[in-house]
C-alpha cells in the first residue's frame, strides 16, 4: 500500500474539468409520472446557474441527474465536449461534480477533518494518518477562507458550519461544478450571507455553481444565469440581468401572482379572547405573556434561536412549563399532554414536517385522520368509507395534489406534505392553531395556498399564531406581531409600527452572538 | 374552504379505482409482502405432503397447531410490540413464569384461580415492562433483557427449581384439551386471541396509533397520539399473550418447569416468526396474519425435519439463513419506500 493515498481519491482530471457541462434533451419519469421532459441547458465555468421552479417542477431531479444520483431515462450529457454518463455520485465526482444536498451528509460523531476526507483518508497500510489529514485540512481551510477547527465533532457544529464542512469536502475533491440544493433553507441571515460569499468565491475561482433555491431574492443576487422549470418542462433560460422577481414567478406559475398575500380581515380587539398566555416560563422561554383574539392572526418574529418554537411547544403543553398559565377559551390548559391540548381545541403544526409532523412511509389517509380518528370510527372501529370520504374532502379543501389518498406521503412534494398537516389541523376544528414555519421548504404556489388557508382559518373564527423566519410573511399575514429575543417577548407591534425596520430593530436591539442555529 | 390557487391536474382522490402507477406499486408491495411468506409456506407444505406420508394426516396437522398455540399467541402480541417500535425479549420467561405459577396453583386450588392468576401475572409483568420502557426511557431491548433475568429468577423461586407434575383428572387439564370438532380447545382459544389482535391492529383506532407510534413517535405525539400509553398497552398484551401460552402449555402437558432453555427458545422462535412474516424490525409496519404464517412456517420446517429424519442441527442452520433472508428483504423494501 502506498504511503500517500490522497491521489486515489476520485478527483477531476485536468482534461475534462473546466469545460462546459451540456445537458441535452434529458427526460425522467418516476413510475410513469414525468418529472423532467426534454430539458437542455449549458452550464458554463465561472457562473452561478440557478434553477428555479415550484416544488415538483423538476429542479431537484435535474440537480440529481447532473450529480449522478439518478440516471435519466432519455437524453445525454457532455462535459468539455466529451460525452459523459454518470452511474453514481462517485462517478460524477470523478468528473469534478459535487452535490451539497438539503439533508446534509455529514457523520456527526466524526471530527470536521475526518468528515472532509471521509472515504479518501490519508492512510498508511490502512491506518489513518491523522496528522497528515489535519495538515491538509488547514491548507484547504486557508484556501477556502473558512475558520473551522479540524478537531471539533461535526455534530456539535451549527448547520451553517456543517455546510462549510460539505463545501470543503467538495473543494478537497477538486470539484469544478458544485450543485447546491436549497443550501440556505436552514440558515439564519448571517450564515446565509456567509454562504453567499462562499458561492461568489467559488465562481471567482472559475468553478460553476448550480444553485437550486426557493428564495428568489437570493437567486437574483447570486445567479448569472437563471433557468425556470415548470412541471418538468424548461420554460426559459435567461441572463440574470434580464430577470426580476415578477418575471420569475410568472415563469414558475405560468401566470403572475398579483398579490403575494391575501387580504387581511379587519382586526377587532373587541372579539373574545381565545388564548391567554400569562407569565409562561419553560425551557428556552422566559416569562412570556400575550393574548390572542378570535379571528386574529398573531405573528411571532425573531432570530433563529430566540425561543419562538420553544414558546409554541410550551403553549401546546409539549414541553413542561416551569411557571405561568395558558388559558384556552377561558379555562386553564394544565398538565403536559399534546393529546389533551388537541382535544381542548389547540393544534400545532411543527416546524419540521418530516421529523415532527408526518408518518412519511404511511398513506395520505392515515396521516390526515390521525389526530381525529374518533370522528371516523365507532367504539374504536374505523369506518373505512367514512374515513375515506372525510379525508378526500379535507385533502381537496387544502388543495393537495395527490393521485389518491392511499399514496404514501413520501411521494408528495414538500408543499403538498405541508398542506396535509393543515388538512389534519382542519379536521380537528380547533379554536387556536399555532403554525411554526408553515412555509419552510415550500414552493411559491403552495406558499400562496398556505397563506390563503391561514387567512381562511382565521376568518372562520380561529385564533392563529404564525411563527416564521421570513419577515415579509409575518408582516403580510399577521394583524399583530410579537418579537422575541432570548426567550422573551421584547415588543408587540401593530398598525403603523408594524414594519420591517421596527421588527429588525427589536430582534437585533442587543448586540449579542445571536443568529446561530439552535 | 375557498382557496384561489387552482389545481390543474389530478384531484381524483375520491375512490381507489384511480391511482397512479407508483401507488399501485406500493400496494403491490403490501400484497407482495404477504405473498413473500405465504408462497414459501405453501411450497413447503406441498413438498412435505409429497415427501412424507404422515405429514398430511389430520393428527399431525392438528398436533402442529396444538404445539404451536403458545408461540402463535405470543407472536401475535409480539407483532404489536414491534410495530409500536418496541421489542419484547422477556416473553419466554413470562411464559415459563406463568406456566409454573398456574401449575403450582392448580395443584391446590380451583382451575379458575390457577388460570386467572397466571393470566394476571402475565399481564402485570407486561405492564411493568411497558412502564419501564415508557417512563424510564430505557431501550426496550435492554429493558426486557434485564427483566427476563428477573422474571426467570422469580419463576425458579416459585417452582423451587422442581418439575411440577399435575394429575390428568384435574379440571385444569380440560382448559387446553377439550375437543371441539376434534380440535383441542388450546387451538380454539389461541385462534380467537390471534384474530382479535389481528383485527385490533388492522381495523381499529388503537391499531392506527400503534402504527403511528412505531412509524414516527415524535410526529405521533404531536398529532395527539399518547405514544407512551400505546406502547405500554402493547407490552401488557405481550405479557398477557405469554401468560396465556404458559397456562395453555401447562394444561396441555400437565407439567411445568422453570427452564431457561425453554424460555429463550420461545422468545427467539417467536421473534423469528414475526420477522419471517415480514414485520419491520424498525417499527411502523406489520401484520398479525403474516406473523401467524411465519410462525407456522418455522414449525413446518421443524416438523418436516423430524418426519424426514434429518438431523435437527440442520434445522437451526436453515432457520438462521431464512431469518437473514427475511431481514434483508425488509431492509430492501424499506429502502424502496424512500
Amino acid at each position: 500500500m502506498s504511503t500517500e493515498n490522497f491521489g486515489e481519491a476520485p478527483r477531476s482530471t485536468a482534461d475534462n474539468a473546466g469545460g462546459d457541462l451540456v445537458v441535452t434533451g434529458v427526460s425522467m419519469r418516476y413510475g410513469g409520472v414525468p418529472a423532467l421532459n426534454d430539458v437542455s441547458l449549458t452550464i458554463t465555468p465561472g457562473t452561478v446557474h440557478a434553477l428555479v421552479g415550484e416544488n415538483g417542477a423538476g429542479k431537484s431531479t435535474l440537480g440529481k441527474i447532473i450529480s449522478g444520483v439518478i440516471s435519466p431515462d432519455e437524453g445525454s450529457m457532455s462535459l468539455g465536449g466529451q460525452s459523459v454518463s454518470f452511474k453514481s455520485p462517485r462517478d460524477a465526482l470523478a468528473h469534478g461534480i459535487v452535490t451539497i444536498v438539503q439533508e446534509l451528509a455529514i457523520v456527526p460523531g466524526l471530527t470536521v477533518a475526518e468528515n472532509v476526507y471521509l472515504g479518501v483518508e490519508a492512510s498508511t497500510a490502512g491506518f489513518v494518518r491523522r496528522r497528515e489529514s489535519r495538515r491538509r485540512f488547514r491548507e484547504l481551510a486557508r484556501t477556502a477562507g473558512f475558520d473551522l477547527s479540524p478537531n471539533r465533532r461535526a455534530g456539535s457544529l451549527s448547520i451553517a458550519d456543517q455546510q462549510k464542512v460539505e463545501i470543503m469536502r467538495a473543494l478537497s475533491r477538486n470539484a469544478s461544478i458544485v450543485v447546491m440544493d436549497e443550501p440556505t433553507a436552514a440558515l439564519s441571515g448571517k450564515e446565509t450571507a456567509a454562504l453567499h460569499e462562499i458561492i461568489r468565491s467559488l465562481v471567482r475561482d472559475g468553478k460553476s455553481v448550480v444553485l437550486i433555491s426557493h428564495f428568489l431574492s437570493e437567486v437574483l443576487s447570486l445567479a448569472d444565469v437563471i433557468t425556470t422549470l415548470r412541471d418538468g418542462n424548461l420554460i426559459r433560460t435567461v441572463d440574470a440581468n434580464d430577470a426580476n422577481e415578477e418575471s420569475l414567478i410568472e415563469g414558475m406559475l405560468g401566470r403572475s401572482l398579483l398579490t403575494a398575500f391575501p387580504e387581511k380581515a379587519i382586526a377587532d380587539d373587541e372579539k373574545p379572547v381565545v388564548l391567554q398566555v400569562e407569565h409562561l416560563s419553560a425551557p428556552g422561554v422566559d416569562d412570556c405573556s400575550f393574548v390572542l383574539h378570535e379571528s386574529e392572526i398573531l405573528g411571532i418574529a425573531g432570530l433563529v434561536g430566540a425561543g419562538r418554537s420553544e414558546l409554541a411547544r410550551a403553549i401546546f403543553r409539549d414541553s413542561k412549563a416551569s411557571a405561568g398559565t395558558v388559558r384556552l377559551m377561558g379555562t386553564e390548559l394544565a398538565g403536559h399532554s399534546p393529546s389533551r391540548s388537541i382535544r381542548r381545541g389547540l393544534v400545532f403544526i411543527p416546524e419540521s414536517r418530516k421529523e415532527m409532523g408526518l408518518l412519511v412511509g404511511r398513506s395520505v389517509k392515515e396521516n390526515v385522520s390521525l389526530s381525529r380518528l374518533d370522528l371516523v370510527s365507532r367504539l374504536g372501529w374505523i369506518a373505512g368509507i367514512r374515513e375515506r370520504r372525510k379525508v378526500t374532502e379535507l385533502v381537496k379543501a387544502v388543495t393537495v395534489k395527490a393521485a389518491n389518498i392511499r399514496m404514501p406521503v413520501s411521494m408528495l412534494s414538500g408543499g403538498n406534505q405541508q398542506k396535509l398537516l393543515f388538512a389534519r389541523s382542519v379536521m380537528c376544528s380547533p379554536n387556536v392553531l399555532i403554525a411554526d414555519e408553515p412555509t419552510r421548504g415550500v414552493d411559491v404556489g403552495s406558499k400562496r395556498a398556505i397563506y390563503d388557508l391561514l387567512t381562511e382559518m382565521a376568518k372562520s373564527g380561529m385564533g392563529v399564531v404564525v411563527i416564521s423566519s421570513e419577515l415579509e410573511e409575518v408582516l403580510g399575514l399577521a394583524h399583530r406581531v410579537l418579537v422575541m429575543r432570548h426567550g422573551r417577548i421584547i415588543t408587540e407591534l401593530s398598525g403603523e409600527r408594524m414594519n420591517e425596520q421596527a421588527v429588525l430593530a427589536a430582534a437585533f436591539a442587543e448586540p449579542t452572538n445571536e443568529g446561530t442555529v439552535s | 374552504m375557498n382557496v384561489q390557487v387552482e389545481t390543474p391536474e389530478t384531484l381524483d382522490v375520491d375512490d381507489d379505482r384511480s391511482f397512479g402507477l407508483r401507488s399501485s406499486a406500493m400496494r403491490l408491495l403490501g400484497s407482495w409482502r404477504l405473498a413473500g411468506i405465504a408462497i414459501p409456506f405453501l411450497i413447503l407444505f406441498i413438498v412435505l405432503s409429497i415427501w412424507s406420508g404422515p405429514f398430511l394426516s389430520t393428527t399431525n396437522l392438528i398436533n402442529i397447531l396444538d404445539q404451536q398455540s403458545a408461540y402463535l399467541a405470543a407472536a401475535a402480541a409480539g407483532t404489536l410490540v414491534l410495530v409500536a417500535g418496541g421489542l419484547d425479549l422477556s416473553v419466554g420467561t413470562i411464559y415459563i413464569l406463568t406456566a409454573v405459577v398456574s401449575g403450582d396453583l392448580a395443584e391446590h386450588h380451583s382451575p379458575l384461580i390457577a388460570i386467572g392468576v397466571a393470566l394476571l401475572v402475565g399481564l402485570g409483568v407486561g405492564l411493568v415492562n411497558g412502564m419501564i420502557v415508557a417512563f424510564l426511557k430505557i431501550n426496550p431491548l435492554i429493558a426486557t433483557l434485564a427483566m427476563s433475568f428477573v422474571i426467570g429468577g422469580v419463576a425458579l423461586r416459585v417452582s423451587s427449581g422442581n418439575l411440577i407434575v399435575l394429575s390428568q383428572n384435574s379440571g385444569f387439564y380440560k382448559f387446553a384439551n377439550v375437543q371441539f370438532w376434534s380440535i383441542p380447545s388450546a387451538v380454539w382459544i389461541v385462534f380467537v386471541f390471534v384474530v382479535v389482535l389481528g383485527l385490533l391492529l388492522a381495523k381499529t383506532t388503537f391499531g392506527r396509533y400503534v402504527v403511528a407510534s412505531g412509524g414516527n413517535a415524535e410526529a405521533a405525539r404531536l398529532a395527539g397520539v399518547r405514544v407512551n400509553l400505546i406502547r405500554i398497552i402493547t407490552f401488557a398484551l405481550s405479557g398477557l399473550a405469554a401468560g396465556l401460552g404458559g397456562v395453555i402449555d401447562t394444561s396441555r402437558l400437565l407439567s411445568a418447569q422453570a427452564s431457561s432453555a425453554t424460555a429463550s427458545q420461545l422468545t427467539f422462535t417467536v421473534l423469528a416468526g414475526i420477522v419471517v412474516g415480514g414485520t419491520s424490525i424498525a417499527g411502523g409496519e406489520g401484520s398479525v396474519p403474516r406473523t401467524t404464517i411465519g410462525v407456522l412456517f418455522i414449525a413446518l420446517i421443524g416438523n418436516g425435519f423430524n418426519l424426514l429424519n434429518i438431523n435437527s442441527l440442520y434445522q437451526q442452520i436453515v432457520l438462521g439463513l431464512i431469518l437473514l433472508l427475511a431481514v434483508s428483504i425488509d431492509v430492501w423494501a424499506r429502502k424502496r419506500r424512500r
